[in-house]
């Protein structure tokens, strides 16, 4: 019995297991790492937990996938995955995964990683390999602001939504992602909330098995930040918050998918086509005008 | 899984079933597994764990469908579902005022 501040007594019943539960996802995870540093209430682990299940239907190796993240809560993501993962500075996921993808073309090359992080300081990189349809799936996570520096506005963050930087409200026009990606090449366009868990899984594993630059949007709940400075609840406030205003419309036009605070947020496969990858197209090319003095790249060779 | 009659071939009907695991002390208290089980099998604890949050409690095993939602919508790797032998309907999974004749 312990004695609590206001006097009374409660009896701390804190269970102790037997043996320790071994998680079916655990072998995806570096536990060892754990507990990871995501908030209570946080929507980022569902995501991850979206991803293993996804990348699990897809039938790929373990060993041929690398995921890369960069900085951010969002960008924890990778140094969780017991994968060939790799932590980049911050905007510099996408480089880093373009050489990873053109180094060592049998790898499936995912990166994972925040808003601020991939279309604000990252932005140009993103533009440009989804220009060049280079062979990455992109899972940007959007919490709306740079959560992990104390709630910045930055290029997502709805116009009225309050953040640290607009006390009255941000009055920037954001992005709008699935448009920012299909306009710039990308082949495969999605977008979910992290309370979609088995269509975001089944979109994931779309895109992994999709050749060229395929890009999934995760609206995800940061509690600690954007909910509390707006005063919209808890990330289970936010969760049911999506349940009523997430709008399923597959193939819907991405220039009119635009979100605004606290308003219906359209969710769906908006973009699936076929396109030659950069690698294939250089190929393609660079054979027609070499004829067999062209010798293709075949990645890493044993010595 | 509740019928709201008496399926015409309850004989032949096999309901899944799962077994819940709960990481007691990896949990954070989200809530989320309990909001949205189909089944309503979870329930938050009054007690804490070692973190000092609230976990779920399993209050209706028997309902469990192994849907496994618990399991993905998890975001602390703290839930998860063995597969179970299927069970068939009890009296309990139909609805009352249900009939043989689908009133
Ligand atoms: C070059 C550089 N500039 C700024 C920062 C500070 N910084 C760290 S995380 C971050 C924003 C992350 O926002 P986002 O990518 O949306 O991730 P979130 O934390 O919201 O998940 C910033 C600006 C940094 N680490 N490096
Ligand atoms: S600050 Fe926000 S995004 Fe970061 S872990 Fe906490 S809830 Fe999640
Ligand atoms: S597996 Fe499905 S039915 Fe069983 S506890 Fe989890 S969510 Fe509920
Ligand atoms: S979803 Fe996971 S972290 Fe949240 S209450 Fe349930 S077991 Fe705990
Ligand atoms: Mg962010």
């Amino acid at each position: 019995m312990n004695k609590t501040a206001t006097g009374f007594t409660k009896k701390l019943d804190i269970p102790t297991p037997k043996e320790k539960l071994r998680h079916p996802m655990d072998r995806y995870l570096r536990t060892e790492r754990f507990p990871h540093i995501w908030c209570a209430t946080c929507g980022i682990g569902t995501i991850l937990t979206a991803f293993i299940s996804g990348l699990e239907k897809s039938g790929l190796e373990q060993e041929k996938v690398a995921v890369v993240s960069g900085i951010g809560c969002s960008g924890r993501a990778a140094g969780y995955l017991r994968l060939d993962s790799f932590h980049t500075t911050h905007g510099r996921a996408i480089p880093f995964a373009t050489g990873l993808a053109l180094g060592n073309p049998e790898l499936k090359v995912v990166v994972i990683s925040g808003d601020g992080d991939l279309v604000a300081i990252g932005g140009n990189h993103f533009i440009h390999a989804a220009r060049r349809n280079i062979d990455l799936t992109i899972i940007c996570i959007n919490n709306f602001n740079y959560a992990m520096t104390g709630g910045q506005a930055g290029p997502t963050t709805p116009i009225e939504a309050n953040a640290s930087t607009a006390p009255y409200g941000c009055y920037e026009f954001p992005f709008n992602l699935p448009y920012l990606a299909e306009s710039s090449g990308a082949v495969y366009v999605a977008r979910w909330t992290s309370l979609h868990i088995r269509r975001l899984a089944k979109s994931i594993t779309e895109a992994l098995l999709k050749p060229g630059f395929s890009f999934i949007e995760v609206i995800c709940p940061c509690s600690t930040l954007y909910a509390r400075r707006n005063r919209l609840g808890t990330g289970l406030d936010l969760m049911r918050f999506y349940h009523d205003n997430a709008l399923i419309k597959h193939g819907a036009d991405t220039r009119e998918i635009d979100i605004h605070y606290q308003d219906r947020i359209v969710v769906g496969k908006f973009i699936d086509k076929d396109k030659p990858t950069f690698l294939q197209k250089r190929d393609k090319f660079l054979r027609g005008k070499l004829g067999d003095k062209f010798v293709p790249y075949k990645g890493p060779q044993p010595i | 899984m509740t019928y709201w009659r008496v399926p015409l071939d309850l004989d032949q009907v096999e309901i899944p079933h799962g077994n819940i695991q709960i990481i007691v002390n990896q949990c954070k208290g989200c809530g989320f597994c309990v909001e949205y089980c189909p089944q309503n099998v979870l329930a938050m604890s009054t007690d804490f764990n070692r973190k000092g949050y609230h976990y779920p409690n399993i209050i209706k095993q028997d309902l469990c469908v192994n849907c496994n939602l618990c399991e993905i919508i998890c975001p602390e790797f703290a839930i998860f579902v063995i597969e179970d032998k299927p069970r068939h309907p009890n009296p309990g999974d139909i609805l009352k005022g249900g009939g043989n004749h689908g009133s």
